[in-house]
């Protein structure tokens, strides 16, 4: 269905925005609302400052039936998701149009019905089209906090419902506008229920999102570049994400109403090496009492310890930790031999893994979520977490100094482990939330103990 | 722990120790405190005097004139001249969160709930929704710490509770309201919401299990230590009985009104809300037109949507209707802008109905259906007839799809068949997760939301039947929309529909049903009058109807073919007639002569039933109450004054039939059978009458040819029998008539209905030495200015059962029960109805030798001088102060027996009964009731109570 008058001043950031923007009276903002059309000599500028279509204006004709591409989407359909078998999803684009490359990665999904800014923001979502499975995204809008990373490295969104308009106090901008803003597609309508049920059973499929300006659909085209994609396994995607350059981290965690923080009176100095860190974490540890120096997944050991640092921390990040440790391991294995304590999270959980000698493997499930029970094996304690992972550590491969922390409630698979004579711990899901509940917060403070010593 | 969170200051004080912030206040005895407090708190403020019965003197001040003059009331209203003056959140969005901990501290978050009526509105009369839809991460997150450092704090350390805070929308600063140290109305919703049993899990807390010990119901294959989190959105709607108690403005505040509830599930907002709209059962279809207010303008509809009321979300849709910018809406309403926007979609998708009709082809068709649109809805949008709408959806092969609620949003496979119906997005044909078996299936129709009338009896019965027949090897499967009931339980039978009780969704489900194994039929019979309704459509539809023939349904509601039959069995009826226009009632009501009965057709629990004295009580019946039409006609008959009234359930099986239960009621016909009292067996009545009751019972069950359960209503005068009514289906009184009498009634009439007799040699329940007395309890302390006395409508919401050896004991109990604790000493205060005087007397004598101080207005005190007793007169309220209310209020009073007669006299002495019921006092508005009230406290005197588990009456 076609924009509203009102969705298109919602758009713009409310009546007073859409005049500064379009470059008219707010009183004829007034009018329009009033008449519930916008006159044609407006909707160039409108087209321009919303990046919506033609179809989309309130009364204007649809391109997809005036211009009709080798293959036709059902009548409303504006943008088609297509997975490598050939299988595919008509429904709505939104955000940004894709162009002669439209976005192309692994299908995942993620339950958590809250952070949806956060999400796409994670890094490690790089080279994935995430499917959320609460139909409703978008209801809170966008703002210039809730980010974990200044880019959005996911390939793309699925949601059920259309975008809605933003009803936050936290609100600056409509989701859609804020997706296309950063050349971000998304596809609305589609069963993500179905899908989510086949990505559980069938493993995570490669599909790309098509949302073609002119309407025009080449559906084997896109098939054809679902299926020529050559998946995770063996990509290291943390050198597309990482840093370029070394810089400091002194952002604590957010608090109302004050907002995020700055960290007074280090007591600690931390070298984080970022595969793709999510700022959450960078955050934690200056809560926690770290001047956080943030290093390019690529630096050498010889950097690092230049920096004199108390703690090392191992992000999180994107892809297969084996491509990535060919030139991580190598560095950690130095680190580990300096006795330094060492924290990691995620992709850093599964890299110290590899440096320890252990192998991971790609799950036939992931786990993304907010709602991920961790058993902490030392107290007995049970943590709801937050979890972004497709790929896992193989718990029978850590070498015996390596002792078994945590494990999932879900699956049974590995969630972290420990050494038993250094201070070296680490986990496979994500303490610092973002989204998701804080229960684990509490480990940044472990790692600073661990410096306390 | 429970005085922690109960206790306001304590509970305050204890949030503020851990950092969370409550409503600012403070207190105040004098004006200048009330100032100084003012200037602490600012404007708006609530004023709450203390020690004040339901907060008279109170209110909100939203300025300096206001807050002076409220504030001055306030400390002169309360005894020890004390106000709070508190920080006011009204209109602020409210939300909830359902916690549960285990005893090593593991602490989840079952479900948050955010409600579209803002503060101010109790959360049980608040259209609410899950999940919370309009927090950021970083605020949902903030409030999940709150809840769990609330729950550590109070001390919860096994179980459920429930957190409710406010969030100021201008700024999100978060305020905790209050906290429910058990489980609670909510987790009884967040349960059915989100698939995860808080009871369930919670008992086996309490117990010494802690979470990751205990596996997730639904799954199977994980454990119960996780976050339920959910894809799809759940909109409960509160339903309302106003229209019981005229005289309370249909204002919704703090205190809650609502008698029940229903939920809905869609796969969006829109979805669920339409479909929850359509459940409700008070003849919505959906986001139905309701009729603007005043003028129609922009200020008629501030005005309206600035009072909260029952259908404030209605008229925010016709505001919009009306061209009434969203902002007006949510400034006057304080709905969430977002709720509002999706009701603009809504409206946006009606106006293109409107405009182009519906349309030819399948996907934009099924976008409107994941809207919630109804087809009766679409219908009438679009100006066709319900069957051409049914008609082109089938042709263009749009049907509903059905998705499980798997506690997981589908990340593991779900081993329960937990079932919602959706038409999912409208781009693609959507998948369907219904898998019907291949067995023997009986689908068993719920009772929808509680209401006056209509309760949990019946969803008793569902669940019996649903019990029964899962161990007679049948395959149950329950359609039902109430949040409240054991039916909508994912575990009591086979498989569950979540959905709302219409045509359209039952006969889906069905359809979708009968693809694969054998439907045996459908159970209509035991959720009341709700799927009775539905039977014709059924039929219809040609699904088989399990047990009593839809035919037959149809005879007994059918009042000229009941009548028929009646007199084919040759049995008694009151005079009646039936009427469709105001002057042919009047010439019913001039042939059988007044009092009068009257009714509107096809209805339960009384509604609008009256008794008429006269010509012009009926002109203002026909004008006021009803509307008439020739589909629905009004129902006259004649009112036998002074009558007994007998209820009589049975079984039958097609061969053989079983009387279950003869409850003689308490107070006289005329009051509505769910609001009398009634004692099994009878104790007045003489065994040849009670065998006469029960082989006309009998005679009737074999005429209709019932299989399954019946009730008959009969009144006897004299000694002749008259039959009120015949219900060809379960009756309120089944789970009383079952627990009396030992005899599993509903289970063996769904066991008959699917086909397997019982034994009638095997049911001895006639023979028990027991009595059992069923009492009525009433909500009358939730509704300030209605009066208490009974009637033809009912009124009560819930029962209560007192069970002994002798009728003057059970009563008693029944009494206890209800939270009327009989006196054994003190002052009786007497004041009845002419009529009533000669029948009083024996009772003040009776209470004059236990010792009982009387006390009587002067009509009454004369009579009762007059046989011989002594009796202080008292004033009426009318002859001077001090009078009776006077007496009541000082707490002189312990015992009242007041009875009216006439217009007049029923407003003259309100105020007693009122008083009676504000300050605790027991009272009476029948002779009858009085008379076992003065039983039963000769009884209470003679001796103490005993307690026997109800299994050692058998």
């Amino acid at each position: 269905m076609p924009y509203t008058v009102e969705d298109l001043i919602a758009r713009l950031g409310g009546p007073d925005a859409a005049a500064e923007r379009l470059g008219v009276s707010t009183e004829a903002i007034r009018k329009w609302r009033q008449s519930r059309a916008i006159p044609a000599r407006h909707w160039p500028a409108l087209i321009a400052a919303t990046g919506i279509e033609l179809a989309d204006l309130p009364g204007a004709a649809r391109p997809a039936e005036s211009a009709p591409g080798p293959d036709q989407p059902p009548p409303g359909a504006t943008a088609v998701l297509v997975l490598a078998d050939g299988s595919r999803f008509w429904g709505r684009g939104f955000g940004a149009h894709t162009g002669t490359e439209p976005p192309v990665g692994e299908v995942c999904f993620t339950t958590s019905m809250t952070g949806y800014q956060e999400t796409l923001t994670d890094p490690s979502y790089a080279g994935q089209i995430i499917t959320f499975t609460f139909p409703h995204i978008g209801n809170v809008g966008a703002n210039e906090e809730d980010v974990e990373a200044a880019n959005i490295a996911a390939r793309g969104l699925i949601t059920a419902a259309d975008i809605t308009a933003p009803s936050n106090w936290r609100a600056q901008s409509h989701l859609d506008a804020w997706l296309a803003a950063r050349g971000v597609s998304g596809i609305a309508g589609i069963d993500t229920r179905a899908l989510t049920l086949r990505i559980r059973d069938g493993g995570p499929p490669t599909g790309v999102i098509c949302y073609p300006a002119d309407g025009r659909f080449d559906l084997a085209a896109l098939e054809a570049r679902a299926a020529a994609w050559p998946g995770l396994e063996g990509m290291d995607l943390a050198r597309e994400v990482t840093c370029r350059q070394t810089y400091t981290w002194d952002q604590t965690l957010w608090s109302w109403p004050e907002g995020y923080g700055r960290l007074e009176h280090p007591r600690f100095h931390v070298v984080a090496i970022d595969y793709g860190a999510k700022r959450n974490i960078l955050r934690a540890l200056a809560a926690a009492g770290c001047r956080v120096t943030v290093v390019p997944a690529t630096a050498t050991a010889e950097e690092i310890l230049a920096h004199r640092p108390d703690g090392i921390f191992l992000s999180n990040g994107p892809g297969d930790p084996a491509a990535t440790g060919e030139y991580a391991v190598p560095v950690i294995r130095e680190l580990l031999a300096r006795e330094l304590p060492l924290f990691g999270i995620c992709l850093g959980h599964q890299l110290l893994a590899l440096a320890l000698g252990a192998r991971t493997f790609k799950m036939a499930r992931g786990h993304r979520g907010a709602n991920q029970p961790v058993k902490d094996l030392t107290t007995g304690q049970v943590e709801i977490t937050s979890q972004n992972h497709g790929f896992a550590v193989d718990p029978d491969t850590l070498p015996a100094e390596a002792e078994v922390t945590h494990i999932s409630l879900f699956d049974g698979t590995n969630e972290g482990f420990a050494l038993r004579n250094r201070p070296v711990f680490s986990v496979q899901y994500h303490p610092e939330a973002s989204p998701g509940p804080s229960d684990s917060r509490h480990l940044f403070r472990r790692f600073v103990s661990l410096m306390e010593r | 722990m429970i005085e922690r969170a109960e206790d306001r200051q304590k509970f305050r004080d204890a949030m503020a120790a851990i950092g969370i912030e409550s409503p600012k206040s403070q207190i105040a005895h004098t004006m200048e405190e009330a100032r100084a407090a003012l200037a602490a708190i600012g404007l708006p403020a609530v004023i709450r005097p203390s020690f004040t019965l339901g907060g008279t003197g109170g209110g909100i001040a939203y300025n300096r004139e206001e807050f002076e003059r409220i504030a001055a009331g306030g400390l002169a209203a309360s005894p020890v001249s004390e106000i709070l003056v508190e920080e006011s959140v009204v209109g602020w969005k409210e939300f909830e969160m359902e916690v549960v901990r285990d005893r090593a501290d593991n602490c989840i978050i079952v479900c948050s709930i955010e409600n579209v009526d803002p503060m101010g509105i109790h959360t049980g009369d608040s259209i609410t929704v899950a999940p919370a839809l309009t927090l950021t991460d970083k605020e949902y997150q903030r409030m999940r710490d709150a809840s769990i450092a609330c729950l550590r704090a109070i001390g919860v350390d096994t179980g459920g509770s429930n957190v409710q805070f406010a969030i100021n929308p201008a700024d999100g600063r978060m305020l905790i309201i209050e906290m429910n140290p058990r489980v609670s109305r909510s987790s009884a919703l967040a349960s059915k919401a989100t698939g995860f049993p808080i009871a369930k899990i919670a008992a086996k807390l309490a117990v010494g299990y802690t979470l990751d010990e205990l596996a997730n119901d639904i799954t199977k294959t994980t454990p119960a230590s996780f976050e339920p989190t959910i894809d799809y959105v759940v909109v409960k709607i509160p339903r309302f009985t106003f229209e019981k108690f005229p005289g309370t403005p249909a204002l919704l505040t703090t205190s809650m009104k609502s008698v029940g509830e229903a939920m809905a599930i869609g796969r969006s907002f829109a979805e669920a809300l339409q479909k929850g709209l359509r459940s409700m059962e008070t003849g919505l279809d959906g986001l139905d037109e309701v009729t603007p207010p005043g003028d129609g303008g922009l200020d008629a509809f501030r005005a309206a949507l600035s009072t909260p009321r029952p259908d404030r979300l209605l008229m925010a849709a016709q505001a919009l209707r009306a061209g009434i910018a969203p902002e007006e809406i949510h400034r006057a309403t304080r709905f969430d802008p977002w709720f509002i926007a999706e009701l603009e979609r809504i409206v946006a998708a009606e106006r293109e109905i409107k405009a182009a009709g519906l349309p030819e082809e399948p996907h934009a068709f099924r976008r409107l259906k994941a809207l919630g649109f109804s087809d009766a809805r679409l219908a009438r949008l679009s100006g066709r007839t319900l069957a051409e709408v049914e008609a082109l959806r089938r042709r263009l092969g749009v049907h509903p799809v059905y998705k499980r609620i798997d506690t997981c949003a589908g990340e593991f496979a779900s081993a329960t068949p937990y079932l919602y119906s959706t038409y999912a997005t409208g781009y693609g044909e959507p998948h369907c997760e219904a898998e019907p078996s291949a067995r023997r299936k009986v689908v068993i129709l719920g009772g929808g939301p509680n209401r006056i009338g209509q309760g949990i009896e019946f969803d008793y019965c569902c669940v019996h039947a649903a019990y029964a027949l899962r161990e007679a090897g049948f395959e149950t499967i329950m359609i039902n929309c109430n949040p409240e009931t054991v039916s909508t339980d994912f575990d009591t039978s086979d498989r569950l529909y979540f959905e709302p009780l219409t045509a359209e969704d039952v006969i889906n489900v069905i359809r979708r049903e009968s693809e694969s194994g054998e439907l045996m039929g459908c159970i209509v019979q035991y959720g009341g009058q709700t799927p009775l309704k539905l039977s014709q459509a059924l039929a219809r539809a040609g699904i088989p109807i399990l047990g009593t023939s839809a035919e037959a349904i149809d005879i007994a509601e059918d009042r000229e073919r009941f009548q028929q039959l009646l007199r084919k069995l040759s049995l008694l009826q009151p005079e009646n007639g039936i009427a469709r226009s105001a002057a042919e009632a009047e010439q019913v009501a001039e042939r059988i002569g007044y009092p009068v009965v009257i009714r509107p057709s096809y209805v339960l629990g009384g509604r609008a039933m009256e008794i008429v004295h006269d010509r012009q009580a009926l002109a203002r019946y026909m004008r006021e109450a009803v509307v008439v039409s020739g589909e629905s006609p009004v129902l006259i008959d004649r009112y036998l004054a002074d009558a007994i009234e007998v209820d009589v359930d049975c079984l039958a099986d097609g061969r053989n039939v079983y009387v279950a239960g003869v409850m003689e009621h308490i107070e006289e016909a005329g009051i509505h059978s769910g609001d009398s009292a009634c004692a099994l067996p009878p104790y007045s009545l003489s065994p040849a009458l009670v065998a006469e009751l029960r082989a006309e019972t009998e005679a009737l069950a074999r005429a209709l040819g019932v299989v399954g359960l019946m009730n008959v209503q009969y009144a006897i005068k004299g000694e002749a029998i008259y039959v009120l009514e015949v219900n060809p289906r379960a009756s309120r009184t089944v789970p009383f008539v079952a627990k009396a009498t030992g005899v599993p009634l509903a289970k063996l009439g769904a066991l008959a209905m699917a086909g397997i007799p019982f034994d009638p040699a095997s049911l001895r329940g006639e023979a028990i030495r027991h009595v059992a007395v069923k009492e009525a309890v009433f909500p009358f302390a939730r509704f300030p200015n209605v009066d208490v006395l009974l009637g033809p409508e009912m009124k009560s919401t819930g029962e209560v059962m007192g069970l002994d050896v002798s009728f003057e004991r059970a009563f008693l109990k029944a009494q206890l029960a209800a939270g009327v604790n009989l006196p054994a000493e003190g002052t009786v205060f007497l004041s009845v109805k002419d009529a009533d005087k000669e029948a009083l007397v024996p009772l003040a004598r009776r209470l004059a030798e236990m010792g009982f101080r009387l006390l009587a207005t002067r009509g009454t005190a004369a009579r009762l001088r007059e046989a011989g007793l002594a009796v202080t007169t008292v004033n009426k309220v009318l002859e001077g102060r001090p009078h009776c209310v006077d007496a009541i209020r000082s707490g002189e009073v312990d015992l009242v027996i007041n009875t009216v007669a006439g217009a007049q006299a029923v407003s003259d002495s309100f105020d007693i009964r009122r008083s009676a019921l504000n300050y605790g006092v027991p009272h009476f508005t029948t002779i009858a009731g009085a008379r076992a009230a003065v039983h039963a406290i000769a009884e209470r005197r003679a001796g103490t109570l005993e307690v026997r588990p109800l299994q050692g009456y058998f």
